[in-house]
């Protein structure tokens, strides 16, 4: 079965050294996206203005990261004839590039924000930012392992996992809706805070559709339509208090 | 092993990917050709072990697969060619549908067989003849002597073929001084001609350049749907373009055979996987 | 190639020219040398044979000489009863040979099961060819002559020479069969034609070309053979023609000249040259003359044939 196998070699094997590039280079954003989305949050948090306009810059590596990518997979299209699990390698590397791009534009609004948000007054604690961050960074690295070693099963339960993350986003709505209520003078930084999450809740989803690509480069197969979801902020209603 | 049960049921594992057009058709599909535990010696040796495929009527089938598995050998049994040469042996079952006639018994006559199977080799092979005559040929075995009826036919067959417009100014001239790729359109033209209802096509485009190979290939496509075609083939990205269904041999079984979208971008079996991709031994 | 080619190729792919090169032309250049000489040997005896017989036949070839029977005059002498009964013996040898031997080498290679026996049998055609032709005359004699009754006539002499060049014609039928390419007949194979019809609609006339000139060149083995003819009691002074094969009266054909008896030009060249002094060499010059360019004519029409077929019949 196709698989955690280890694959033996291509005949020509040069073909290999150019899918193990392409991982390589997979890894790498992925990598950068992950550094991104953590100084972004550390940024916020810390309130350090400097941090977050690194991120704000180094967003354009993973752009040029991105063009690379797909122009390698062109190549490797045009010139190998790719067939079955290499066929599927290349076109999820595309996939995943574009996914990591995305990745990077959230992490760059998120990082743009906090340079609002350090001139304005701390509201509430930004412990579940800091949480969403890490469980996200811990998702986007385990779906990179997936793709680096074939591991399917790794790939599944990434996909999994995303739904911790949606329960803290719904947490960290309310909380953001009661501040604005409380006091109308909140309404600026919770706005912003409220689309950082949103921002992070948005990666989470990113990075589970990295593994369900992951998932059919190694396998071939698809997961199922319907992955466990708990974003329940679309139909949430947070009462002003009475008086 | 897959049987033909993969030919009544789409394969379900290519939801994504691919487009599923081939799971599109009716249901039912009818099968034109089905081996049942096929076997085949060449002497001593065990060429063919136990096949069991089915050949879906008016689709392309590809049979692929390393040299020395038995694919070029499955496609000759089809039309018994195996019989021109001694100390060959058939065991087991090719049922021709719609009849159920086993063609590899002995008993059945491997002519009667060969006017409804036709066969295109791997080089070219035009009669030194002239066109008109390497065409009118299977027809004139039937029995066919009217002029006007040779040639409508011989006309139908070269249009067929592609070849009518590049050669009815010179349908007298030699069949051999056609180049490669027009050659072999005219053996296709020679097997067309009887109306088969299944073609075989060994390698047809091994000796050709790319602009003839790409000819071959389009009628290829252009024949499925009027007749079942099998084409065994060692570009596997032939097999890709112009099969509906692919099966991989190998040491004289077949490993997989499935939809050639699901053959090619996600095979079952490691086997397969490791010879379409450019792993293998 | 000459060796000045092949020094620049070396020394195109980079080789050292002088060492490799040079080397291997002086071997060509050697090669050559000796194949030359050795086709000179061959060529310049047969011209000189050639024209040693012009130069003393021709003089007496005339129409006088073509339309007389022998005669103990030299200058009266001709070959009339000669050359008619060579080509009446060609003709009941080609008759005979030319059915049977494609027959024969069609059975072998297309039908005969590939067993011992055909080894064998196949193993003693190719020698056949090699048996000397005098055997054939004594088997001729015991067989024909005695056996069967049949005289020392034409009819005789044709079978004789007929089984001598049978070997030949199997032969060159069977090379011309097998030069066939497998691809053909499989082509005709797999549009459904019969094994005799991929024979006779293919195999036949592709390899017409070879059949043609093996058989011509058989039958130019035996227009000069001599030894099994004097063996079966060829006359050698005949002043008479056969019975004529056409008749006035019905039913107009007539087989009585098989049973005639007969000399042929080798004969009657044997029968001059051997005489005692010089007077009939002018004679037997001139008679093998007419045998040679016989030869050099039946030769010419195998090659007509030869490239008219191989014109049509390309792979």
């Amino acid at each position: 079965m196709v698989g955690e196998t280890t694959t033996p070699a291509h005949t020509v094997r040069s073909y290999d050294q150019d899918l193990q590039r392409l991982r390589d280079m997979v890894a790498r954003m992925g990598g950068l996206a992950e550094r991104q989305v953590a100084d972004a949050t550390a940024a916020l948090v810390r309130r350090d203005t400097e941090l977050a306009e690194e991120v704000v810059r180094r967003d354009a590596q993973i752009d040029q990261l991105e063009r690379d990518i797909e122009a390698f997979c062109v190549r490797l299209l045009a010139l190998r004839q790719p067939m079955a699990q290499d066929l599927r390698l290349i076109v999820g590397a595309m996939r995943i590039s574009h996914a990591l791009e995305r990745i990077g534009d959230y992490a760059r609004n998120a990082a743009k924000r906090a340079i609002v948000l350090a001139g304005l007054p701390p509201i509430g604690s930004l412990n579940g930012f800091e949480r969403m961050a890490r469980l996200v960074q811990e998702n986007l690295k385990g779906a990179m392992d997936a793709l680096v070693h074939d591991d399917a099963a790794r790939a599944d339960e990434v996909w999994a996992a995303d739904e911790p993350v949606d329960e803290i986003y719904n947490g960290i709505f309310r909380e953001m809706l009661t501040h604005m209520m409380e006091d109308p003078r909140n309404i600026t930084a919770a706005t912003h805070l409220l689309f950082i999450a949103k921002n992070l809740e948005r990666i989470g989803d990113h990075t589970t559709n990295i593994a369900e690509m992951v998932h059919y480069a190694v396998r071939g197969d698809t997961l199922p339509e319907d992955r466990p979801k708990a974003d329940t902020s679309v139909s949430a209603v947070v009462r002003p208090p009475e008086g | 092993m897959v049987n033909e049960a993969a030919l009544r049921t789409p394969p379900p594992a290519v939801r994504a990917g691919v487009a599923a057009s081939a799971a599109e058709a009716p249901a039912e599909r009818r099968v034109k050709l089905r081996c049942r535990d096929f076997h085949f010696y060449y002497g001593a040796f065990h060429a063919l072990k136990g096949i069991n495929l089915a050949f879906e009527e008016g689709a392309v089938t590809a049979l692929i697969g390393p040299s020395g598995c038995g694919k070029s050998t499955l496609l000759r049994s089809f039309n018994r060619m195996h019989d021109l040469y001694p100390g060959t042996r058939y065991e087991g079952e090719v049922l021709m549908e719609p009849y159920g006639v086993n063609i590899v018994d002995r008993r059945v006559d491997a002519m009667a067989v060969r006017m409804r199977i036709g066969m295109v080799f791997q080089k070219p092979n035009p009669f030194p003849k002239s066109i008109y005559e390497n065409v009118a040929y299977g027809l004139r075995l039937r029995g066919e002597r009217r002029r006007a009826a040779l040639d409508e036919k011989v006309e139908a067959a070269l249009r067929d073929a592609a070849l009518w417009d590049e050669v009815k100014d010179r349908l007298r001239e030699p069949g051999t001084a056609l180049s490669g790729g027009q050659q072999q359109r005219l053996c296709i033209a020679r097997a067309m001609a009887t109306d088969p209802e299944v073609i075989l096509f060994d390698e047809p485009t091994s000796a050709l350049d790319p602009i003839a190979t790409a000819k071959i290939e389009d009628l290829v496509q252009q024949l499925a749907g009027r007749v079942t075609v099998v084409i065994v083939t060692h570009n596997m990205q032939q097999a890709a373009r112009v099969s509906q269904h692919t099966a991989f041999m190998y040491l004289g079984e077949v490993v997989e055979f499935g939809e050639t979208g699901q053959i090619f971008t996600a095979p079952r079996i490691q086997q397969t996987q490791d010879y379409i991709t450019g792993r293998f031994g | 190639m000459s060796g000045g080619a092949l020094s620049a190729e070396a020394a195109a792919r980079g080789m050292p020219r002088a060492s490799v090169g040079r080397l291997r032309s002086n071997a060509d250049l050697i090669f050559a040398a000796i194949g030359l000489v050795a086709l000179m040997i061959g060529v310049l005896t047969l011209t000189a044979l050639i024209v040693d017989l012009a130069v003393r036949g021709l003089p007496r070839l005339d129409l006088q000489f073509l339309t007389s029977f022998p005669s103990r005059r030299p200058a009266q002498a001709g070959i009339l009863s000669a050359w008619v009964g060579t080509a009446l013996v060609m003709l009941v040898t080609a008759v005979v040979t030319i059915p049977l031997g494609i027959a024969a080498a069609i059975y072998l290679e297309e039908y005969a099961p590939k067993n011992r026996l055909t080894a064998v049998i196949e193993v003693n055609v190719s020698n056949l060819a090699g048996v000397p032709s005098i055997i054939y005359g004594l088997l001729a004699l015991g067989l024909f002559v005695y056996l069967l009754g049949l005289g020392r006539s034409i009819l005789t002499a044709g079978l004789t020479l007929a089984l001598l060049v049978l070997p030949i014609i199997i032969v060159a039928t069977r090379e011309a069969l097998r030069a066939v390419p497998p691809t053909v007949r499989e082509a005709a194979y797999a549009l459904g034609a019969t094994r005799w019809r991929v024979i006779a609609d293919h195999l036949l006339p592709y390899s017409s070309g070879g059949i043609a000139t093996g058989v011509i060149i058989a039958l130019s083995r035996a227009i000069g053979e001599t030894a099994p003819l004097i063996t079966i009691g060829a006359l050698t002074f005949i002043a008479f023609l056969p019975a004529p094969p056409v008749r006035p009266e019905f039913p107009f054909v007539s087989f009585q000249w098989l049973f005639d008896p007969f000399t042929v030009l080798p004969i009657q060249m044997f029968n001059w040259v051997s005489r005692p002094g010089t007077d009939f060499l002018p004679n037997a010059a001139a008679a093998g003359l007419v045998l040679i360019l016989m030869t050099i004519a039946m030769n010419l029409t195998a090659i007509y044939i030869r490239i008219r077929v191989r014109r049509k019949v390309k792979w």
